[in-house]
């Protein structure tokens, strides 16, 4: 019994039964199956994210942000008159996390390949892109880039899903899609 | 050394047992028990705030609440109740005197203390920073001093824990090897170790930085390796609970393991590839690459899952070889339906078996996956998942082991045994069905940690579909049926241990099908060795089945959203 030291002295020389042994592979070939999934969506899938990251002082991507905003914004939007930013398709884009916005409103173009760059001004936040249900994780001093490819027009958000304080579940952004 | 030590003998199961060691796993359970209880609290008002139509607690408290719920729970209960299961396997099971008593209390009185100091610090206000206090949002120096003491208490268990075996072996308490359950709650205290020197590396850094004499922490750094300790944190739960799943069945049916050298490397394959785990949490981070991603969530090619895998056959497996031996052959699953539905050790280990592997199991490794991540990362899928891991898993073992162990070990009468036949499926189903809704709320994008999804006071709102408010009342609902089981277990538990009438007889947990009758029963094997499990094996092929559909699933939705590269 499992309470009791092994009546056999000797316990690793014992038979193991059919049944298990059969167990034993199955579940190692899933193993292996689901390990080569993920080299394999590298390859053949289109939901990867990039390995391209920087360091990056806040100010540094503020500035960044504020020099695309300045240049291409098209509009304000809501009570707070959020600037609303089209960029040219295909270029760098870019949205910043703070306490507790995410700046600017982007629209974009559908089916055009966008570079997204996102960073945080404070503490981490969490970038989830509703209602597709991407979710990225911003952290402060580090950029992300990931090439993004909105497939569908629509008003999308974000909201952010990473704990930032007590104004945590205020900090909703926005994502225009539109067809061209 | 001379040794004094004082023995009393189990009528019960004939066990030894080191009256030092007997009074600190029972001061160590109770004290468990009582952080069940409080954590367990302030996890009702968090479950109570997500339900749309009540939203129990303001935006502030509800924060406070769910960092003392995390903390209370994930890190004080379990870890109190292993430390009793450490000094158990040590001491009681090996019948063997407690190495250094009193390093042992020293050690409870840190845990107890340090678990106080972080809790006056979180209820003061100004330590709502969760459970994962990811920098730069800093708490009171408290919060992780706190913390430290608490693990330094339990480095210090572990400590005794090792020393009780080397007694053991030096006095020759037993022949042969270490029993299986000794053998995973060696593996477990191993872990444990490792888990704690990781946290030592980071919240040490992290307290000097609250207190201003370290100037900066990284905040990818932070993570990395706070989940070193926080990921194997939950692999010493598995390890713990997985060791008991063992002992009930050799507590209630006399079952030996099918294989000891299956299951002693299966438990291995924990120590191997656990621990170096943590990136399962940083899988969308900025900063790291796909490659150390893929291998290090995969716990190098999934073969830490392949243990858990193995011990999914071998448990139940072990329950089939012993029902099937006592003459339970009929067909697939008589030994199943023949089993002691009614007794709360077995319905609570039983259940705890089913959920960990499909509620719990399933979905981890699921979300595991690099890219899978994108569609679940920091939603309320997260909680779902762990809740279905350490709640139905790891906390139903614990009260399943408990109906088992506070009767033998106070020798007194469950106070209500009526209800606590109960409790076992009012606990795991509402539980269950919680780590369900909050799981179904996380494929709508519902984020996690979060105390308006209306937007009230938002300057912008997103609108979730109805059927995620549903399942968030649905959740809420869940969550009272599991707190009444759980309320219920610790009103039995702290009544038998206070009021309890001696006990007469063997209570019926503790069917002493231990060595008298069950070693007849049993053939002189080691192990179970030559009976086939064709029940169990039926079981494991369902499970698969579900597991490897799910897991597509999963891919499928994925392939749906915006392309990303």
């Amino acid at each position: 019994m499992s309470i009791f030291p092994p009546e056999k002295r000797i316990w690793w020389k014992e038979p193991i039964e059919r049944s298990e042994i059969l167990w034993i592979v199955i579940a190692l070939v899933w193993s292996l199956i689901m390990f080569v999934m993920m080299p394999y969506w590298h390859i053949a899938g289109e939901q990867n994210l990039s390995n391209e990251a920087y360091r990056i002082r806040p100010e540094v991507f503020a500035e960044r942000t504020e020099a695309m905003a300045e240049k291409y914004t098209v509009r304000e939007e809501g009570d707070t008159g959020i600037p609303v930013v089209h960029p040219p398709a295909g270029s760098d884009i870019y949205m910043l996390a703070r306490l507790w916005e995410w700046w600017p409103v982007l629209e974009l173009e559908k089916d055009q390949t966008y570079r997204l760059h996102l960073s945080s001004m404070d503490y981490q936040h969490g970038f989830s892109l509703l209602p597709e249900n991407i979710n990225l994780q911003i952290h402060p001093d580090y950029e992300m880039v990931v090439t993004i490819k909105p497939n569908r027009s629509g008003e999308y958000s974000v909201v952010c899903n990473e704990f930032c304080g007590i104004g945590h579940h205020t900090m909703v952004g926005r994502i225009h899609v539109v067809d061209k | 050394m001379i040794n004094t030590t004082n023995y009393r003998t189990c009528p019960d199961t004939g066990f030894k047992i080191d009256l030092s060691a007997d009074k600190l796993i029972k001061w160590n359970a109770v004290s468990g028990v009582v952080f069940l209880l409080i954590g367990g609290l302030f996890g009702l008002g968090v479950a109570l705030t997500r339900w749309p139509a009540v939203h129990l607690l303001p935006a502030d408290w509800f924060y406070l609440a769910l960092t003392a719920h995390g903390f209370d729970v994930l890190l004080v209960w379990i870890i109190f109740f292993e430390v009793a299961v450490l000094y158990f396997a040590g001491a009681v099971l090996l019948g063997s005197r407690l190495a250094a008593p009193k390093v042992a209390w020293l050690a409870y009185w840190m845990m107890l203390g340090g678990a106080i100091i972080t809790n006056i610090a979180v209820l003061r206000g100004d330590s709502t920073v969760m459970f994962t206090s990811y920098v730069p949002m800093k708490a009171a120096p408290e919060f992780y001093l706190g913390i430290i003491i608490f693990a330094v208490g339990v480095l210090l268990a572990c400590i005794v824990f090792f020393g009780t075996l080397v007694i053991a072996k030096q006095d020759k308490t037993y022949t042969g090897s270490v029993p299986l359950v000794v053998f995973g709650a060696t593996v477990a205290a191993i872990i444990a170790v490792f888990t704690i020197a990781a946290g030592a590396i980071i919240l040490i850094p992290t307290l000097l930085w609250s207190v201003g004499y370290v100037g900066h922490i990284d905040t990818l750094m932070y993570k990395i390796v706070w989940w070193a300790m926080g990921h194997s944190s939950q692999q010493v739960n598995v390890v713990v609970q997985i060791s008991l799943w063992y002992a009930l069945a050799a507590i209630l049916f006399g079952a030996k393991p099918l294989s000891e050298k299956v299951s002693r490397t299966a438990f291995l394959l924990y120590i191997l590839f656990l621990q170096l785990a943590s990136v399962h949490h940083l899988l969308v981070e900025p900063g790291l690459s796909s490659e150390y991603k893929i291998f290090n969530t995969s716990y190098a090619l999934y073969l830490a899952v392949l243990g858990s895998m193995i011990h999914g056959l071998t448990v139940p497996g072990a329950v089939e070889a012993a029902q099937r031996k006592k003459g339970y052959n009929k067909g697939l699953f008589e030994w199943l339906r023949k089993a002691p539905w009614g007794n709360p050790a077995f319905s609570g280990f039983a259940l705890s078996v089913v959920l960990f592997g499909f509620l719990g199991g399933i979905t981890g490794v699921m979300m595991g996956a690099e890219q899978l991540n994108i569609i679940i990362h920091n939603t309320l899928y997260v909680p779902g998942h762990f809740h279905g891991t350490v709640v139905v898993g790891t906390t139903l073992a614990f009260m399943a082991f408990s109906y088992w162990f506070v009767p033998v070990l106070w020798q007194k009468e469950l106070v209500m045994p009526g209800i606590a036949k109960w409790q076992p499926y009012l606990f795991g189903i509402g539980m269950g069905l919680v780590s369900v809704f909050m799981m179904g709320a996380g494929t709508l994008g519902v984020p996690r940690r979060h105390w308006d999804i209306n937007f009230s006071d938002a300057a912008m709102a997103y609108e979730f579909p109805g059927a995620a408010h549903l399942m968030m009342g649905l959740n809420g609902m869940a969550a009272l049926v599991g707190g009444l089981g759980a309320a219920i277990f610790i009103l039995n538990m702290v009544g038998t241990i206070l009021w309890g009438k001696p006990k007469t007889k063997a209570a019926p947990a503790a069917e002493p099908s231990t060595d008298t009758h069950g070693a007849q029963v049993l053939a002189s094997h080691g192990s179970a060795e030559g009976m086939s499990v064709p029940g169990t094996f039926t079981l494991a092929m369902v499970f698969l089945v579900a597991f490897v559909l799910y897991y597509f699933v999963n891919w499928k939705y994925l392939a749906g959203v915006w392309p990303l590269s």
